[in-house]
C-alpha cells in the first residue's frame, strides 16, 4: 500500500517538475539577466527590512534551487498532511481506459504489506552465525585425534617420520658416468665379462634364473629349503648333543641299537636279496680274518704292556685290558649263519645266537629251578633285580629304534628333496639302489656295528647266566638281597668271564677278580647300614615318639602358636639323618635349657606386650582435688560421688593393630621424622587410598624389574628427535587415525614399507 | 677317578667391551626385596634434587639491536635461523648455532610491528609504523646489490600485525581491519571488519589453515573464516588481549595473552567459557607461543619474566628471569621444541632451554635410561611433600615475589568479600559465578 502511494507520488511530482520547467524556459543569457533582476529585488527587500531597525544583523539567507525545484527529490512541503488514494484518483476523469487501473488499485488495497528487508547488521549477523556453526562442526572431526593424542602413553615427534627412501641402486647409478681413466678401464673390464653396469644390476645368468622361476615357486622352494635346513640343523644339534654325552652306558646302548639295526637290515637283505647278504657275510668274514691276522686287541702293544704293569694297582687299567681282550674275542669269533633249511632243525644249537638268549632268561625265571621258584614268593626284591636289567634293555632299544627309524626316514626324505632341487645328482633309482649306493660307504661302519652286535649278544647271554648265579648265591645266605649287584652290574659281568676264557693276561685277571671281590665284601657292611638308615627315614613315625620323649621341658601353656611356613624350595631335606647327631642335638638342647632355666623369654615378651597395650590406652583424668570443699588432713578420703563427678572418662581406644598377632608388638606412635616424608592428603585423581598405594608399591627400577619391563615402565611421555622440525599436525592424520587405532606413525611406516616392497616386486620379473 | 668341573659359558658373564655394563644376575622375586619403596623414594628424592642442581636454563643472549625487540619470527625450514624486528625499524637475522647476527637490514621507519616468514622459507614479510608491508628475501643481497625489499605495499593505515598462511601464498595483516592479501597483488583479496577498533594481532590456524583469530584493543577476540570471508564470532573479555596463539596439535584450541595478567585457553567451538585460565604472571602478558608438541606454551610478560605452562594446568611449571631482562615483548618456542627465545625491551634476545635441567648434546643410551628413570620416579613420587617442595622451589626477583604476595592478598580479600556478600544477602539473589566465567564479558554472535 505504502509503496504504491510512493510510486504515485513520484509520478505526480515528475509531472510538476516538467510543468515548472515549462514555466521557466532556460537559456544562459536570459538566466543571468533574470538572476540580476532577482538579486536587485532581493537587495531592495533587505534594505526595506533593515529600515525596521530590529533585525539589523540578520544573516544573509541563501535559498537553493533544489528546495523549490528538484529533479530527484520531492520538496518537503506538505509532509504533515496525509495523502489519500481517493484524492489522487479524484482528478482522473472516469474513462474506460482507467477502469483497469482502478481495479488493480483496489486489489492492491486488499493485499497485505510485504515485510521490510532486514538491516545490514542483522543480515551480517545471520551470515556469521551460519558460518560459525559450519566451521565449528567442521572442527569436530579433530576430536578423536586430539583425544587420542592427549591419552597416548607415548607421543613421538615429529609425527611424520621422514622416510629414508632406499632407491634401487640402478637409479642411483643411472646418473653416474665413468670419467677418470681408471674408472673407464674398470668399466671396460666389466663389459668384457658381461657384467651388468646399470639397469638392472643382474648378470644374464641371474636374469635367466629369475625368469625360470616364478615368485610362487621361489617362495615354495625357499620354504622347503628352510624346512630342510632346520631339520638338518636339528639333527646336527642332536648328534652334537649325543656326542657330548659322557655317559658310557648311553653310548653302549647307542652302539647296540646301531648293531641291531644292521642286523635287521642284514636279515632283510637275506630275504630280499640273498646274494647281497652273502656278500655282506663275506665281508664280515673277511673282517674277522683281518682281525685274526692282526695283533690288534691282543694286548701285545706298547700301551697294553704299560697297562699290564699298572694293572696290579689300577682297577681302571685292568678293566681296559679286559675290554681289549673281549673285543678281540668278539671280532675273531666265527659267525654261524644258519641257512633257511637248517634254521628249523637246530634251534637248540642256535642257543648261542641272539634272539634265543632272551628266551633263555625267561626260562631261567619260569624254569624248573626249585630255588628260584621258592624264592620268588618270598623275596620280591631279588626277582626285581633279575627282571630289571633284561626288561630295561629290551624296552629301551626298541623305543630308540623307533625314534631313530623315523628320523632317518625324515632325513632321507630331506636329502632326496635336496638332491631333486639341486638337479645335479639326479637320483631316480628306487630305494634298493639307494641302499646299494650307501652300502659301500657303510662297510666300515658296518664292521664295527657287527662287532658290537656280537658283543651285545654275548652280553645278554652272560647276564642271563649271571642272574642265575646271583640267584643261587643270595638265596641261601640272606632273604633280603642287597641292591649292590644292580649297581655294580658291569663289573660283575666282567668277573663272570673268567672261567670261560683263558688268555695271555689271565693271571692279572684273576688277581683283579680277587681284589674286586674282596672290596665288595668290605663295602657291603657300610651299604647295609645305609639301607637301614634309609628305611628309618621312610618310616619317620617310628622314630618320632622318642623325640617327643626327649623334649619334655617345653611348657605346653607358654607356647605361642605360629603358623609354620612351608618351604618353597625344591630342595628336599637331607635323606640321611644320623642317629648319633640326633642324640647330640638333644643333649645340646638340654644343656641350653638347663643353662637358661630361669629365663622365661616368652612370658617376658607377653608381659612387655601387655605393658605396651596399657601404655597406649587413653587414661581417665581425675580432676577431683582432695581437700577442696571439705576439711583436709591426714587420712582424707575423697567421696565416691565427688570422684565420679570430677572424673573425665577416656574415650574407648581403637583396637590395637597387633591384637591378633601374638608374637608382635606394633608401635602406633606417629613418627614425626617419617611423617615429614609421607603424603597426608589423598591426591586429586585418586578416589581411594589403595589406588594411590598401588601406584607407589610397584617398583620401576632395574633392581626389581627386567630390562624390558624397565624400559616399558620408564618410557617418556613425549619423545622428540633432536634437530628435527616438528610440523603442525596435518589434515591427513585425521583420516589415518580414524581408520585404525594403532599409533599412526608406526602404522603408516608399515604401510609405506609394504607399498614399497610391492612396487619392487612388480619391477622384479 | 673323574673330576667334575663346573663349566661356565663366558658369554654369560663377560662383557663385550669395557664400556658395557657388568652383567649382574638378579633374582627379581619381590619377597627378596622388602624395601623397594623406600629405596625408590630415596632415588626420587635424589633425582629431584639433582634436577634443581642442574637447572641452568639460560644459554645465551643475542645482542645487537639498538632498540627494544618488538617481534620475532621462526624460520620454517631452518632450526638455527631466527628473525627479529626492533622498535627502530631494524630487522636482524640470527644464527643460533653460532650465536651471531648474520644479516641486518633497516626495514621500516619507526617500529617493526610484525613479521612472519613465508612457509617455504625463501622470504619474509614485515609491517611497520610507516604504513607499509614489505617482502624481503631470506638470503642476503648479492655483492654490490642494494638491500631492497622484493615488494612493498603502501597502505592507508598503520598495520600492527602480520601472519602468513601455512600452505598458500596468502598473508593476513591487521590494523583497522583484517586484510587478506595475495602475494602477487597490491590490494587485499578481502578485508573483514567487525566494529571499529585497532586490531593488535592476527594469527592463522596452523591446522585448519583457513581460520584466523585476531584480537583488538576493544577487549575482544574475533575469529574469521577465510573461505566465507566473514568473521565468525567475537568474545569480549575483561581486558584487552594482546595476542593469541593456536595450538599446533589441537585444531580448535587457542590461547590468548591478556592484559589482566592471565592467559585464557579457549576451545573455538565454545567461547563462552575458556577451557583453562592460566594465572601466575603479575603483570600484563604480552606474548604467547606454543611448543610444537602442543603440550605446553610459553608466555612473555611485562613483569620481566617468561613462564612455561602445561596446557592443562592453571599454574606454570617454570619461570625464567634474569637480572638484566626487562619487559619481555615477544617470545618464541623453537620448532624442535627444545629451546625458547625471548626478545625484551633492553634490546636483547635470550635463548633458554625449554627444559631447565636438560643435558644438551648427544646422550648415551645409559644416560638416556637413567634420565628416563629419574623422570619416572619424580612423576611417581610427585605427591610426596618433600619431593613436591623441592621440585616446586624457584628463585624469584624480589619485585615479582612481593607482587605475587600482594596479589594473593588482594585475591583473597576479593573472595572473602564475595563470600560475605553471598552469605549476608537473600539466598539465590547473588548468583555464584565460577572463576572461569568471571572474565568473559560477552560473546557476540
Amino acid at each position: 500500500m505504502l509503496l504504491s502511494y510512493r510510486s504515485l507520488l513520484a509520478l505526480n511530482q515528475q509531472e510538476e517538475v516538467v510543468d515548472l520547467l515549462k514555466d521557466y524556459p532556460l537559456s544562459a543569457s536570459e538566466d543571468e539577466e533574470d538572476n540580476d533582476g532577482e538579486r536587485k529585488h532581493q537587495k531592495l527587500l533587505e534594505t526595506i527590512g533593515r529600515l525596521d531597525g530590529k533585525n539589523r544583523q540578520r544573516l544573509a539567507e541563501r535559498s537553493e534551487a533544489s528546495l523549490q525545484v528538484s529533479e530527484f527529490s520531492v520538496s518537503t512541503e506538505g509532509t504533515g498532511e496525509k495523502l489519500e488514494l481517493a484524492e489522487l484518483l479524484a482528478p482522473i476523469k472516469p474513462s474506460s481506459s482507467l477502469g483497469t487501473v482502478k481495479k488493480r488499485l483496489k486489489k492492491v488495497k486488499n493485499k497485505k504489506t510485504v515485510e521490510l528487508p532486514l538491516s545490514k547488521e542483522e543480515n551480517e549477523r545471520i551470515h556469521r552465525e551460519a558460518a560459525y556453526n559450519k566451521t565449528s562442526q567442521d572442527m569436530d572431526k579433530w576430536d578423536p585425534v586430539v583425544l587420542k593424542n592427549r591419552r597416548a602413553a607415548q607421543l613421538v615427534f615429529p609425527l611424520e617420520q621422514e622416510q629414508v627412501l632406499d632407491a634401487p641402486i640402478e637409479e642411483v647409478l643411472g646418473a653416474w658416468k665413468a670419467r677418470t681413466p681408471l674408472e673407464q678401464e674398470i668399466f671396460n673390464l666389466l663389459h668384457k665379462n658381461k657384467q651388468p653396469l646399470t639397469d638392472p644390476l643382474l648378470t644374464p645368468v641371474e636374469k635367466a634364473s629369475l625368469k625360470a622361476m616364478s615368485l610362487e615357486e621361489a617362495k615354495q622352494r625357499r620354504a622347503e629349503l628352510q624346512k630342510a635346513r632346520a631339520l638338518q640343523s636339528y639333527y646336527e644339534a642332536k648328534a652334537r648333543r649325543q656326542k657330548k654325552i659322557k655317559s658310557k652306558k648311553f653310548h653302549k646302548v647307542l652302539k647296540k641299537r646301531k648293531a641291531k639295526e644292521v642286523l635287521k637290515q642284514f636279515e632283510k637283505l637275506q630275504k630280499v636279496n640273498p646274494t647281497a647278504a652273502l656278500e655282506e657275510l663275506e665281508k664280515m668274514e673277511k673282517a674277522r680274518m683281518e682281525e685274526r691276522m692282526s695283533l690288534k686287541h691282543q694286548n701285545s702293544g706298547k700301551w697294553a704292556k704299560s697297562k699290564a704293569i699298572m694293572a696290579k694297582y689300577d682297577l681302571e687299567a685292568r678293566k681296559a685290558m679286559q675290554e681289549q681282550l673281549t673285543k678281540n674275542k668278539e671280532l675273531t669269533q666265527k659267525l654261524q649263519v644258519p641257512s633257511d633249511s637248517e634254521h628249523d632243525e637246530d634251534a637248540e644249537e642256535d642257543s648261542t645266537l641272539i634272539p634265543d638268549i632272551v628266551n633263555e632268561v625267561q626260562m631261567s625265571i619260569d624254569g624248573p629251578n626249585p630255588w628260584m621258584q621258592k624264592n620268588r614268593g618270598i623275596n620280591t626284591q631279588a626277582s626285581h633285580i633279575q627282571k630289571k636289567p633284561v626288561a630295561g634293555e629290551e624296552s629301551e632299544p626298541e623305543e630308540e629304534e623307533k625314534a631313530g627309524a623315523e628320523e632317518d626316514a625324515l632325513l632321507q626324505e630331506v636329502e632326496e628333496r635336496r638332491s631333486l632341487w639341486k638337479g645335479s645328482e639326479v637320483n631316480q633309482g628306487s630305494q634298493k639302489q639307494g641302499l646299494r649306493t650307501k652300502a659301500p660307504k657303510r662297510t666300515e661302519e658296518d664292521k664295527e656295528v657287527l662287532a658290537e652286535l656280537r658283543t651285545l649278544s654275548k652280553h645278554i647271554n652272560k647276564k642271563a647266566k649271571k642272574v642265575r648265579q646271583v640267584g643261587k648265591q643270595h638265596v641261601s645266605p640272606a632273604p633280603a638281597a642287597p641292591k649292590e649287584p644292580s649297581v655294580q652290574r658291569e663289573e660283575q659281568s666282567l668277573l663272570d668271564e673268567r672261567p670261560e676264557r683263558v688268555q695271555t693276561m689271565e693271571d692279572i685277571e684273576s688277581l683283579g677278580m680277587e681284589e674286586v671281590s674282596q672290596e665288595q665284601k668290605q663295602l657291603r657292611p657300610g651299604a647295609e647300614r645305609r639301607r637301614q638308615r634309609r628305611q628309618q627315614h621312610n618310616h619317620p613315625e617310628q622314630r618320632s615318639p622318642p623325640k617327643v620323649k626327649q623334649e619334655p621341658m617345653i611348657d605346653l601353656h607358654t607356647i605361642i602358636t605360629v603358623k609354620t611356613h612351608k618351604a618353597n624350595s625344591s630342595l628336599s631335606f637331607p635323606t640321611i639323618v644320623d642317629e648319633e647327631d640326633c642324640d647330640e642335638e638333644v643333649t645340646q638342647k638340654q644343656i641350653i635349657k638347663e643353662a637358661f632355666a630361669g629365663d622365661d623369654v616368652i612370658a617376658d615378651f607377653q608381659k612387655e606386650k601387655c605393658e605396651a597395650d596399657k601404655a597406649s590406652k587413653p587414661k581417665d583424668i581425675d580432676l577431683s582435688l582432695p581437700g577442696w570443699g571439705q576439711w583436709g588432713g591426714p587420712g582424707l578420703v575423697i567421696s565416691a560421688r565427688k570422684r565420679r563427678r570430677f572424673l573425665i572418662k577416656a574415650p574407648k581406644a581403637t583396637p590395637r593393630k597387633d591384637k591378633c598377632l601374638p608374637n608382635v608388638v606394633i608401635s602406633e606412635k606417629r613418627n614425626i621424622q617419617a611423617a615429614a616424608h609421607q603424603v597426608n592428603v589423598l591426591p586429586f585423581p585418586f578416589t581411594h587410598q589403595y589406588q594411590f598405594e598401588e601406584t607407589i608399591k610397584t617398583p620401576v627400577g632395574t633392581t626389581w624389574n627386567t630390562q624390558r619391563a624397565f624400559q616399558k615402565l620408564t618410557a617418556p611421555r613425549v619423545v622428540t628427535k633432536p634437530g628435527h622440525i616438528i610440523e603442525p599436525i596435518k589434515e591427513k592424520d585425521v583420516e589415518s587415525s580414524s581408520s585404525h587405532l594403532g599409533p599412526p606413525t608406526l602404522q603408516r611406516k608399515a604401510q609405506q614399507h609394504a607399498h614399497h616392497r610391492r612396487r619392487r616386486l612388480k619391477k622384479a620379473p | 677317578m673323574k673330576v667334575k668341573m663346573l663349566s661356565r659359558n663366558p658369554d654369560h658373564y663377560v662383557r663385550e667391551t669395557k664400556l658395557d655394563l657388568q652383567r649382574v644376575p638378579r633374582n627379581y622375586d619381590p619377597a627378596l626385596h622388602p624395601f623397594e619403596v623406600p629405596r625408590e623414594y630415596t632415588r626420587a628424592l635424589n633425582a629431584v634434587k639433582l634436577e634443581r642442581v642442574f637447572a641452568k636454563p639460560f644459554l645465551t643472549s643475542l645482542d645487537g639491536h639498538r632498540d627494544g625487540v618488538n617481534c620475532m619470527a621462526k624460520h620454517p625450514k631452518s632450526l638455527s635461523t631466527v628473525l627479529s624486528g626492533a622498535c627502530d625499524g631494524e630487522v636482524r637475522i640470527w644464527n643460533l648455532t653460532k650465536r651471531e647476527c648474520i644479516r641486518t637490514l633497516q626495514a621500516h621507519e619507526g617500529f617493526v610491528r610484525g613479521m612472519c616468514a613465508h612457509f617455504c622459507g625463501t622470504s619474509f614479510f614485515t609491517v611497520g609504523d610507516d604504513k607499509t608491508v614489505k617482502q624481503w628475501k631470506m638470503d642476503g643481497p648479492e655483492y654490490g646489490e642494494e638491500e631492497e625489499p622484493l615488494h612493498t605495499i603502501l597502505g592507508k593505515t598503520v598495520y600492527t600485525g602480520i601472519d602468513h598462511h601455512w600452505k598458500k601464498d596468502i598473508f593476513a595483516t591487521c590494523g583497522q581491519q583484517v586484510d587478506i592479501w595475495d602475494e602477487q597483488r597490491t590490494s587485499p583479496i578481502c578485508s573483514m571488519t567487525w566494529g571499529l577498533d585497532s586490531i593488535s594481532s592476527v594469527k592463522f590456524n596452523p591446522i585448519e589453515t583457513n581460520i584466523l583469530g585476531s584480537c583488538a584493543s576493544d577487549r575482544n577476540i574475533v575469529l574469521y573464516d577465510m573461505r566465507q570471508a566473514t568473521p565468525l564470532k567475537k568474545v569480549i573479555l575483561d581486558m584487552r588481549t594482546n595476542t593469541l596463539c593456536w595450538n599446533p596439535m589441537e585444531a580448535f584450541i587457542f590461547t590468548a595473552a591478556n592484559e589482566d595478567y592471565n592467559l585464557y585457553t579457549f576451545d573455538m567451538r565454545s567461547l563462552d567459557e575458556p577451557v583453562k585460565v592460566h594465572v601466575d604472571h603479575v603483570s600484563a602478558v604480552l606474548d604467547v607461543d606454543y611448543s610444537p608438541t602442543g603440550k605446553e606454551f610459553v608466555s612473555a610478560s611485562f613483569d620481566k619474566s617468561i613462564r612455561i605452562f602445561p596446557i592443562d594446568r592453571i599454574h606454570s611449571r617454570e619461570v625464567y628471569h634474569t637480572k638484566r631482562m626487562q619487559h619481555v615483548i615477544s617470545v618464541k618456542w623453537t620448532s624442535d621444541s627444545k629451546y625458547i627465545l625471548c626478545g625484551s625491551d633492553e634490546m636483547n634476545i635470550r635463548l633458554w632451554k625449554a627444559n631447565a635441567s636438560e643435558k644438551l648434546g648427544v646422550l648415551t643410551s645409559r644416560e638416556k635410561a637413567a634420565l628416563n628413570y629419574n623422570q619416572k620416579l619424580k612423576e611417581k613420587f610427585k605427591y610426596h611433600p618433600q619431593i613436591s617442595r623441592i621440585a616446586r622451589h624457584r628463585h624469584l626477583p624480589k619485585t615479582i615475589y612481593s607482587q605475587i604476595k600482594e596479589q594473593r592478598i588482594m585475591k583473597e580479600a576479593r573472595q572473602r568479600k564475595e563470600m560475605n556478600r553471598i552469605k549476608h544477602s537473600k539466598p539465590g539473589s547473588i548468583p555464584f559465578v565460577p572463576e572461569k566465567k568471571k572474565h568473559i564479558v560477552a560473546v557476540v554472535k
